[in-house]
């Protein structure tokens, strides 16, 4: 279909015809499906890894990093097909996807600080440790008194 | 492709045609996607900053377990869930009305654009939902060596770590007669008010089931914050959405499209609506996964 209102635009998109299209959005809608019922499920097993008595840590962070990997698979497909981004041309698509690189950076770099900033003040900020520690985590022995002297007065 | 050879013949930077072969509002829109993109990417890094900084951070599934009409039963991601592929559905429904727009299907167009609003709208109503019955939420929390019944709201977190029946039961004998009453009400639906109000603070704590009412700590008063600002700014995206799609549903009932000779507003529309859907993905990602 020609667009005489755009003379600007050079090559129109082709566009498929409908029982191709169909069978892509179909799959593609089953796709986006499929990963968010993996992931719900990934969810609720860390939500039962946390309800047991000691959660392994690794497995969790494991399950939690492999969440990550499948929403940014959804991304992919969200914007690639429906989006159509994968059919402008190249140059088109680095002005929008490398600047968006700058978030790798970001999110290291904050995550990284904030993780230092809890370490510090455990360190050197003791009250801050006792009051927001959990329980499970402090020294076994000893099981968390009420703040007593706190309340009374 | 016979268009990727043609691409590379072109001399796009000559001047009299788009270098980026894209009409001046869609690639605008696409820019303004990309800055939302870093707003968003902002907000969320932000929140992960200030969660790394905790030594504590309540498990979502503790806080999102609640579903319409369930009453108390735990249902951990449940409904967040069902928004998610409500969502996810408007998202196929304005692909399809695009693919209509483009074959200058006006009632297709039509058909498939009022489907997304109504998902659009079922979404804010769940989100409103949600919303609703995380601030007015009853949580007993122990606060300052007593027992206080808090929501979740901006000033206030009642998801902090479980405390022990010893401390718990020591705390009661601390709390507001008031706060006992309302604690026992909890506990046992049987008895009314003004039976309850009868009863001494010992008798009181005697009705209340300590055990069934999961006495929290106070969590991290960030959480609020974040979590309402965070997927509020989605909302109104959603709502802006909405209002951009009805806009869009009356120019096509209109005509206006059909006498420029061309959908491709509905294009640009379905951009928007899309990125809304992609910010979801993260949003969901960021409070309710991990």
């Amino acid at each position: 279909m020609q667009h005489p209102a755009f003379e600007e635009v050079t090559i129109h998109h082709e566009h498929t015809d409908d029982a191709t299209f169909k069978k892509k959005v179909r799959k593609t809608t089953i796709l986006l499906s499929v990963i968010t019922v993996i992931e719900l499920g990934i969810g609720l097993l860390i939500y039962t890894m946390h309800k047991g008595e000691n959660p392994n840590e690794l497995l969790v962070l494991m399950f939690k990093g492999m969440v990550c990997i499948l929403t940014l698979a959804k991304a992919y497909y969200i914007v690639s097909v429906f989006m159509h981004l994968g059919d402008e041309i190249r140059n088109m698509i680095m002005t929008i996807v490398v600047p968006l690189l700058l978030f790798i950076w970001f999110i290291t770099a904050f995550i990284w600080d904030g993780n230092s900033y809890k370490n510090l003040r455990n360190t050197y900020d003791k009250h801050f440790q006792e009051t927001t520690m959990p329980a499970k985590h402090q020294h076994k022995e000893e099981t968390k008194p009420v703040e007593k002297p706190a309340g009374k007065e | 492709m016979a268009t990727t050879a043609t691409a590379h013949q072109t001399k796009w930077w000559s001047g009299g045609k788009s270098p980026f072969n894209m009409e001046y509002g869609k690639l605008m829109m696409w820019y303004f996607l990309m800055s939302d993109a870093f707003t968003f990417g902002a907000f969320l890094i932000s929140y992960g900053s200030i969660r790394f900084s905790q030594n504590f951070w309540p498990d979502p599934n503790v806080v999102f377990n609640a579903f319409p009409g369930a009453g108390h039963a735990n249902l951990p991601l449940a409904f967040v869930s069902v928004m998610t592929f409500i969502l996810i559905i408007s998202s196929v429904t304005m692909v399809l009305a695009v693919h209509a727009g483009h074959k200058g299907d006006k009632q297709g167009v039509i058909k498939w654009l009022a489907w997304t609003i109504v998902g659009g709208l079922a979404f804010l109503g769940c989100q409103a939902w949600e919303w609703h019955h995380l601030i007015t939420g009853e949580h007993a929390v122990l606060v300052d060596g007593q027992i206080d019944i808090i929501g979740q709201t901006t000033g206030g977190n009642p998801w902090g770590d479980l405390v022990s029946h010893d401390a718990a039961l020591a705390a009661l004998q601390k709390t507001p007669h008031e706060t006992l009453i309302s604690l026992a009400h909890q506990s046992n639906h049987a008895l009314t008010h003004e039976q309850l109000a009868a009863m001494t603070d010992q008798q009181l704590i005697k009705e209340i089931k300590l055990d069934e009412l999961h006495i929290r700590e106070k969590g991290p008063i960030a959480f609020g914050g974040y979590f309402y600002g965070i997927t509020g700014f989605h909302g109104f995206h959603v709502f802006s959405g909405v209002i951009i799609n009805i806009v869009m549903l009356l120019m096509t009932k209109k005509n206006v499209f059909q006498n420029r000779g061309h959908y491709l507003m509905i294009e640009k529309a379905g951009l928007y609506w899309h990125f809304v859907d992609l910010v979801w993905v993260f949003v969901f990602l960021c409070f309710y996964l991990i």
